[in-house]
């Protein structure tokens, strides 16, 4: 399976991902300082800012995008536990 | 028990349950005294608001209250400040009897009435800081103060009579049907333990919302909970705003950040650990690093501590597959306080298993805690090696905690199987 770079700004790391990984499957292990709550597109504490590859994350599903409505996101923002890593992306928490 | 509602001010009236025989509240908290839960009325020229309901096992007092101030189609608003089901428990029998009072609650409130009232449909105005509703000759404003205690929780302003309506806000757990903070008795202990339990884990929002609350002029308080405060309103401010802060005046410059090493040692190698660990530490500019050896204190003393940290480690021995009780004790105490963000790790010496570091790490992540470091694990005596190892982790902890550590790239496979050593 393909992997794919995933890099967390904020403490300077990268990982190397399979394609389809979720942000937040990595995150909590490499300890970024991504907050998370539910981990199920309910709560959005997990927001994170894009800074590069927004289109190498998997489309926002309806649910993602009226929660995504409800925090008052930018359009770069997306929620950590519910983007798919589908290319090279850099995040950071929003 | 009389059940008249009672008079605040000309237009507000107190419609709220009294509770009495309550003796413990949501498993956390002890409740002496019982509770109350306390509803208001505002009468306008042009209709009636209703501010929070009360628990649905108190109901028919709350009722009983209400049927005497106004009649249910008087009911123009109903206004929750928090949606917990000790406010909300009377609302869906409410929303029966007065079926065209609208609803207004908090932005961040939306989806939580769904859940609350298991009803997608439910139609409401979601409010933030600055909108006004208009009784006609009376006007109420939103104040957006969320997680006082839960995301969705807001003020309102009863801007006329300069009312608070602050829901848990300055509440406490105290029933005495006296109701004013000028005639019931001595509940200061109930007012500090409901802080320290239910709103001291949300100290920034405390801050944030102190800082919307504190310019307004104010004659009562109306909390959802406990005496409402008509007496030196504001000295109650004053004492969110002191326990808010801190305590005797940090010694730490604002250019350093603080690393506590909490460590527990049976034959003194975790001792030893948690030295090297700090040293390491300490050669990072601006870190502040400091050593407390569990078995001298007890976690009551040592959260106050956690709460203005920036970072903490945490070294405990396995003993029968486990960390010790005081580490244990220590990560229960953060419950407290809020902990969301900070650097952590764990490390430890153990004889043949180990599993201490691993689990308490899984615990701090599962705190939302930051991780970004494997902690030292290290069977027995520690050698010359496995100290500098230690130094080594206490110097890079030392730099994620400045944000100076160097850039790295990680294989997701390098994870996982550093993952493994719990489940095995």
């Amino acid at each position: 399976m393909p992997k794919y770079n995933i890099t967390f700004a904020d403490i300077k790391t990268t990982v190397a991902v399979p394609r389809g990984t979720r942000i937040v499957e990595v995150a909590e292990k490499i300890g970024a300082s991504i907050p998370f709550g539910c981990k199920e597109n309910d709560c959005g504490d997990c927001m994170v800012d894009v800074l590069e590859g927004a289109a190498n994350l998997s489309v926002p599903s309806p649910l993602e995008i009226d929660l995504l409505k409800q925090k008052f996101a930018k359009p770069n923002n997306r929620l950590a536990c519910q983007a798919m890593v589908l290319g090279d992306v850099t995040v950071k928490p929003a | 028990m009389t059940k008249s509602p009672v008079w605040l001010s000309e237009r507000v009236q107190w419609i709220g349950a009294l509770d009495p025989d309550m003796r413990s509240f949501d498993i956390i908290l002890k409740t002496p005294n019982g509770t109350t839960y306390n509803a208001y009325a505002v009468r306008g020229s042009d209709g009636v608001a209703v501010v929070d309901t009360v628990k649905a096992e108190c109901a028919d007092q709350f009722f009983e209250r209400l049927e005497a101030v106004a009649r249910y189609d008087e009911i123009k608003v109903i206004i929750l400040n928090h949606l917990e089901p000790d406010h909300t428990g009377a609302l869906p029998e409410l929303m029966r009897r007065a079926p065209q009072a609208k609803l207004y609650i908090s932005q961040s409130a939306q989806l939580m009435i769904k859940a609350l009232l298991n009803q997608q449909d439910v139609e409401f105005t979601s409010v933030g800081t600055g909108d006004t509703i208009s009784l006609g000759d009376r006007t109420l404003k939103f104040l957006h103060t969320p997680y006082l205690h839960w995301p969705d929780t807001q003020c309102t302003y009863l801007e006329e009579e300069c009312i608070l309506f602050s829901g848990d806000v300055f509440g406490c757990h105290f029933c005495d049907e006296r109701l004013f903070n000028d005639k019931v008795g001595d509940f200061r202990f109930a007012f500090e333990y409901y802080y320290a339990h239910i709103m001291r884990p949300f100290r920034e929002h405390v801050i944030n919302a102190l800082q919307l609350i504190e310019p307004l002029p104010i004659n009562i308080i109306a909390p959802t909970h406990g005496p409402i405060l008509r007496d030196k309103p504001t000295s109650y401010i004053q004492r969110y705003r002191d326990l808010s802060g801190q305590g005797l005046q940090s010694e730490v410059n604002a250019d350093e950040k603080t690393l506590l090493i909490f460590y527990i040692s049976a034959y003194g190698s975790t001792t030893q650990m948690a030295r090297m660990i700090r040293d390491g530490a300490e050669q990072v500019a601006g870190v502040r690093a400091s050593l407390y050896d569990m078995e001298g204190g007890d976690s009551d003393l040592f959260v106050d501590l956690v709460e203005d940290a920036d970072g903490i480690l945490i070294g405990s021995p396995t003993i029968n597959g486990d960390a010790v009780k005081p580490a244990w004790d220590l990560v229960s105490s953060f419950a407290k306080i809020n902990v969301k963000g900070k650097l952590a790790g764990a490390f430890g010496s153990f004889g043949w298993s180990g599993e201490a570091v691993r689990m308490l790490e899984d615990r701090m992540r599962g705190l939302k805690m930051r991780l970004p470091l494997d902690g030292v694990r290290i069977k027995l005596i520690p050698s010359l090696d496995e100290l500098e190892q230690c130094r080594k982790y206490g110097q890079e902890a030392g730099e994620h905690l400045m944000g100076v550590n160097a850039p790295r790239v990680i294989d997701m496979a390098t994870l996982l199987a550093s993952r493994k050593e719990l489940i095995n």
